[in-house]
């Protein structure tokens, strides 16, 4: 198909929307009757929800269902631990933990005698109840979508599909009705806000750089998702990657840029493949590319992949990546709006941020701005992880509290001998924040008083298993480790606070240590040059904040209460606690464990790897 | 990457073919001038030959029309790029903080131990190359291990062992 007009593209929305209708609980097209809509994201993938999908359209086949079932591949659905999930339409029930063999009963109780499976049906961690329909379960009836709206509704690798939803309608309005300070004017009136971690608000990024000189600048999208624990952008890009591209288009015209990249971290595969996919099916219509839809407005928009630097997330850093350098930050000012990419005006956003730009755009500010908190408007995406009965993607209005995103949509800590310890927000940047603060709500301001930082979304739960000493030194590990060796601050450092945090997990901790990590942290923070070493420190010294006595119990009695440092691990056995049940001797690796019933367990020490694998089991923490 | 690499070492290592090296050129020469393809062309060359020794990169560098420091600075700055040789198979644990809190450390530890090999290193035979990942995004089914191109889930450390032995 050559470029397309407003018109054309009402045209597809319509024939689109019509073929969709079946997920909204309409009539659809012909003879089809039913939508399974199977998830093809990462965790699906992994899970082995391709092979599930070519076994239903086999089976499909087989019983002559061509044309009344229709099985489609989407975008990550954001219920990852459970995969290969699948969603089927009109009845919206939600099937779990999908494999090839149970495709045939699926077909044929499902879609032929119209039995939903029992057997496949999400079980409530707590009530231990199927619950067929997805919009029941807890973990999605408290979410409120918008950057991740078309999250498992729609064929992530189809234009049409996403135009269907009202894609493209939001940059339609912005290229023909629009001037560049309309755009920003509205996005200002959003009060959206940066989404990458830093919360700067988008509009007035925007309006700097539409108010800087020359002819050349350039649109950037920061796909390099470097936090441990964080998967919001990559589902995006998974699921919904026409509304990234939307959302540049629009910023594109907001500050006169003709020309974007996409800075892509590499370990993403398949965002990186549906990202490309959605860029040429643009081109091909004529969404991207000179001449936009017939009003004069050309863009063009290119993927970058990175090539592994976490501090390339920095945005100077980034800009040298793109160059072909070595990814390390510059100070600021000047900043990127006034002297970014090759040293012209550049506005950089994150996938998030983006991902909600069309939307604000078509509906207006004034819609974004009534959901939220006074200072943060709008949704936000995390990645919930950890411990915690429901893994998955959410998003949630602003104002939502930790405790309702962790306990009624996360369903709380599985474990039952376990109690929630910390909950980790913005990664290696961020903090924990303890039971006591659970009510603090998603708030950036609100999020910095209680220790923690919104960051990019990435939200581990942690029970009391985890030694926060530990914690502290994992991401130590990890900010000296990226650290590029620009700024001593950041480069020596970090390493000697990672040399001190060992010690202390070694159980060689002097109580001077502690006074010295404090030191150390507080020096680093102010004289670093970018965000990496200015933030480094906190997971550290909100530790510290909260957890000083389990520092103490390192440094002074040589213990870890958590028994997560194996140094300071005995490997025994306290008989008054052992309830003799045997779990750690079936579990046990090299057979070091000698027990028999009614008595309890006795480790052999010659023969102990200390993998700790018996002390995972025990419920009754009798292993010292 | 030590900073006492021996910068001496400079003819061609065997295993670097000259199909591999014409190749190289024909990247080289589909890139050169254009500003910001030094990355690009690192990724690709690397595709070629597996790694990127330091007669590699000096070839790139002169066909690239770029000063060599340039080359060996971005290769050594990025993770992706390798200066070793690497194994039949890599298997990459994530480190990252959902897979660490969910048992990532002890399934990397009990590989170091049955391949025998530390990790970010490849074993003598060449089979194995051991890595460890920052965060691979699929936190949902933690701990994650991805060996060549397949991500295994919820990797236990006593079934890890298993696991890679059916790489050949």
């Amino acid at each position: 198909m050559s470029q397309i007009s407003i018109n054309d593209l009402a045209e597809i929305q319509q024939r689109s929307q019509q073929a969709q209708a079946l997920r909204h609980g309409q009539a659809g097209v012909g003879t089809q009757r039913m939508h399974l809509l199977v998830c093809g994201g990462t965790g699906c993938q992994a899970a082995g929800s391709i092979a599930v999908i070519d076994a239903l359209r086999a089976e499909i086949a087989k019983q002559g269902l061509e044309e009344e079932v229709a099985v489609v591949e989407t975008g990550c659905n954001g219920f990852c631990a459970l995969g290969p999930v699948m969603v089927t339409y009109p009845e919206g029930i939600f099937y779990v933990n999908l494999e090839e063999t149970d495709v045939a009963e699926l077909v044929e109780s499902h879609c032929m005698g119209g039995e939903p499976v029992e057997r496949l049906l999400y079980k409530d961690p707590g009530t231990k109840k199927r619950i067929p329909h997805m919009r029941d379960i807890p973990f999605f009836a408290l979410q409120r979508l918008i950057a991740l709206k078309n999250r498992s509704m729609l064929d992530a690798e189809s234009i049409d599909e996403y135009i269907g939803q009202g894609g493209y309608q939001g940059m339609a309005k912005a290229l023909k009705q629009m001037s560049p300070e309309d755009i920003v004017a509205e996005v200002k009136k959003s009060g959206l806000r940066g989404r990458g971690g830093a919360g700067f608000p988008t509009g007035m990024k925007w309006e700097f750089c539409q108010k800087a000189t020359g002819d050349t600048k350039f649109v950037l999208c920061n796909a390099d998702e470097g936090d441990p624990g964080a998967f919001m952008d990559r589902s995006i890009l998974e699921a919904d990657p026409h509304a990234v591209v939307e959302g540049m288009v629009i910023a594109a015209k907001a500050i006169g840029s003709h020309f974007g990249y996409v800075y892509c971290r590499a370990e993403y595969p398949l965002a990186v493949h549906r990202l490309q996919l959605a860029i040429d099916q643009a081109k091909e219509y004529g969404l991207l590319g000179d001449d936009i839809l017939g009003t004069g407005f050309s863009f063009d928009l290119q993927i970058y992949q990175g090539a592994g630097a976490f501090v390339c997330g920095e945005e100077t850093a980034l800009m040298r990546s793109i160059e072909g350098k070595r990814g390390m930050p510059r100070p600021r000012p000047p900043f990127p709006a006034q002297a970014g990419l090759w040293n012209k005006p550049t506005i950089l956003n994150n996938v998030e941020t983006w991902a909600n730009i069309p939307q604000i755009i078509s509906n207006g500010g004034d819609w974004y701005a009534s959901i939220g908190t006074e200072r943060s408007k709008g949704t936000k995406v995390f990645a919930l992880t950890g411990h915690v009965n429901n893994i998955g993607l959410v998003e949630v209005p602003m104002g939502t509290p930790l405790r309702t995103i962790i306990y009624d949509i996360g369903e709380g800590i599985p474990k039952k001998h376990r109690k929630f310890k910390a909950v980790q927000l913005g990664g290696p940047s961020g903090g924990c924040i303890p039971e006591e603060h659970l009510d603090t709500i998603c708030d950036y301001e609100a999020i910095v008083k209680a220790g923690a930082i919104m960051g990019s979304g990435g939200m581990i739960v942690m029970d009391d298993s985890t030694c926060m000493v530990d914690m502290a030194r994992f991401f130590m590990d990890f900010v000296q480790d990226e650290s590029c060796g620009k700024c001593t601050p950041c480069r020596e450092g970090t390493r000697r606070m990672l040399q001190i945090l060992e010690r202390i997990t070694e159980g060689k901790g002097e109580p001077e240590d502690i006074d010295t990590l404090e030191e150390l942290a507080e020096m680093i923070q102010e004289a670093s040059l970018c965000g990496l070493g200015q933030t480094g420190p906190n997971p550290v010294l909100s530790t510290l904040r909260y957890f000083r006595d389990e520092y103490m119990a390192h440094v002074v009695d040589k213990k870890c209460p958590a028994r997560s440092c194996v140094a300071l691990l005995e490997f025994k056995v306290d008989v008054d606690k052992c309830k003799k049940c045997g779990l750690c001797f079936k579990n046990c690796p090299v057979d070091a464990i000698a027990w028999k019933k009614k008595e309890p367990a006795v480790i052999d020490l010659d023969k102990c790897i200390k993998c700790k694998t018996c002390i995972e089991n025990c419920k009754y923490d009798a292993i010292y | 990457m030590s900073l006492a690499y021996d910068l001496t070492q400079v003819s061609m290592p065997e295993d670097v073919t000259s199909e591999m090296l014409t190749r190289i050129d024909e990247i080289c020469a589909a890139h050169r001038g254009k500003p910001g393809a030094l990355i690009p062309v690192l990724q690709k060359c690397q595709e070629v030959v597996g790694y990127l020794p330091v007669p590699v990169q000096e070839r790139i560098a002169d066909k690239l029309g770029v000063p060599g420091h340039e080359v060996y600075g971005v290769t050594t700055f990025y993770s992706f790029f390798s200066m070793e040789p690497r194994g039949r198979h890599v298997i990459r644990v994530c480190m990252g903080t959902a897979c660490y809190v969910r048992g990532g450390k002890e399934v990397l530890e009990r590989l170091e131990r049955h391949l025998n090999t530390p990790v970010d290193t490849t074993t003598e035979d060449r089979r194995f190359t051991l890595e460890q990942v920052r965060c691979l995004g699929a936190c949902g089914v933690a701990p994650v291990v991805v060996a060549d191109l397949d991500t295994h889930r919820k990797v236990m450390a006593d079934k890890i062992v298993e696991l890679v032995e059916n790489y050949e």
